[in-house]
């Protein structure tokens, strides 16, 4: 599974606010368990769509407003 | 659509015969008598396995219907075809987007048209990053790296992009390099082939008379039309499709006699992976049993064709039912990423590979 900063406001896969129990909230199980073949799409601090890069190895999604996420630092949980 | 000079019937999933362009030659799978689930088992050992001779569509169908309890023998079946008329051998090939997003093409499975509200940025992948992602490809044992964009037909500005894309990989890494930019006229087909591209990609996605569900910008004529000027060329031609997008057995097995009529050298089988946003966005992920008998019904359906794991297996079939349906027929794999979705990690194919004994094909065997 997945895991994300826990100041996240945003869901990375659905771009919808996240509650105060943040990705594992029931709500957004689907968005969980989809994230382990998905790279994130929204930022999960401003909800601004990201520009993602996938490569055969690796991918990188890119904030204008928090830069850069990568494989590595997205990190499993 | 009206008939053309130099045009065959090409059988739709109603028995029906409609003018498309084509090489001259009758369907083979038109005149056959239908099949029963019962005995397509025994069918295909002396059709397929023993003569070399692909499934008709009525057969293709029986194979789709079969039980349940009829899979772990349909995929034997499939695996003994494999290996008798393509070996043990696995193609291994890594994919990757050079222009992602704004299609203006409507696939409707497609997280890459800029006709839905995807959450898929635009944006153009650079040479060093191509060239680097290439090299790591090749690190795998991979013997084709495949660059594709999502458009309708390459412009001027990516043909160029392409032709330096190609010279750069071709000058630092020993792979071949394929391509899938959407649809060709003949004057970039031959361009595409004097780069030195290895095999196009061109998916027919459904077959014929579910196409227009899925697609609505372009029609599966124009589809089948740019497969055969790949043909021309000298170029392999990759052509496969999705399953699972809600199309009936009857359709399913029209997308796979439709692939045996136009032979290509490869068919990549996606399961569809419904993306968020777009018109399948919503449907259910097809049932892993459903996918193998998939997997079974293409490769009696091409025998000789090389089988490729594509899009939407670990959604699909997960780690057990990714082994079974490479001991069901199929004899490539795309490893890694896809280009919007993740695969899973090659280390996890690779090692599956070397259990099962099947080793990865060399390069210096796909020429």
């Amino acid at each position: 599974m997945t895991s994300i900063s826990v100041d996240a406001v945003f869901c990375p896969r659905c771009g919808r606010p996240l509650g105060p129990a943040g990705i594992a909230s029931g709500e957004h199980a689907v968005c969980r368990r989809a994230l382990d073949l998905e790279p994130p799409r929204y930022c999960a601090y401003c909800r601004r769509r990201m520009i993602v890069q996938i490569t055969p190895s690796d991918w990188t999604a890119r904030c204008i407003e928090h830069g850069e996420t990568t494989e590595s630092t997205w990190g499993p949980a | 659509m009206t008939a053309q000079p130099g045009v065959d019937g090409i059988r739709n999933n109603r028995g029906m015969t409609e003018q498309v362009a084509t090489q001259p030659t009758a369907s083979p799978t038109s005149a056959t008598t239908p099949t029963s689930a019962a005995d397509i088992l025994t069918v295909a050992r002396e059709q397929v396995l023993e003569r070399g001779e692909r499934l008709t569509y009525d057969q293709i169908l029986a194979v789709l219907r079969t039980s349940d309890e009829q899979l772990e023998e349909l995929l034997a079946i499939a695996h003994e075809v494999r290996m008798r008329y393509q070996g043990p051998d696995v193609e291994v090939e890594g994919i990757i987007s050079l222009k992602t997003g704004g299609c203006p093409e409507d696939c409707h499975f497609c997280a890459q048209s800029g006709q839905f509200t995807s959450p898929v940025r635009s944006v153009w992948l650079n040479i060093p990053e191509l060239v680097r992602a290439a090299k790591l490809t090749r690190d795998t044992g991979a013997s084709e790296f495949c660059i594709v964009a999502a458009v309708r037909g390459p412009d001027a500005k990516l043909m160029e992009q392409m032709r330096a894309a190609v010279a750069a990989i071709k000058g630092s890494v020993d792979i071949n390099v394929a391509a899938s930019l959407g649809m060709l006229d003949a004057d970039q087909v031959q361009d595409l082939a004097n780069m030195g591209i290895h095999r196009y990609n061109h998916n027919l996605e459904a077959g014929r008379s579910y196409f227009p569900n899925v697609v609505t910008t372009h029609t599966w004529e124009e589809r089948w039309e740019t497969c055969q000027l790949v043909k021309t060329t000298g170029m392999e031609l990759c052509c496969g499709g999705l399953v699972g997008m809600g199309e009936s057995l009857e359709q399913r097995a029209e997308l796979a006699d439709q692939l045996g009529e136009l032979e290509p050298h490869e068919v990549p089988l996606n399961f569809l992976n419904p993306r968020p946003g777009t018109p399948f966005g919503d449907l259910p992920v097809m049932p892993a049993n459903d996918a193998l008998r998939c997997i079974a019904a293409f490769r009696l359906a091409l025998p000789r064709t090389i089988l490729r794991y594509a899009g939407g297996r670990e959604l699909t079939l997960g780690d057990l039912g990714t082994r079974d349906g490479l001991l069901g027929g199929i004899n490539a794999v795309i490893v890694g990423n896809y280009l919007t979705t993740l695969g899973r990690d090659p280390k996890e194919d690779l090692a599956l590979l070397d259990e099962l004994k099947m080793p990865i094909k060399a390069l210096s065997d796909t020429f």
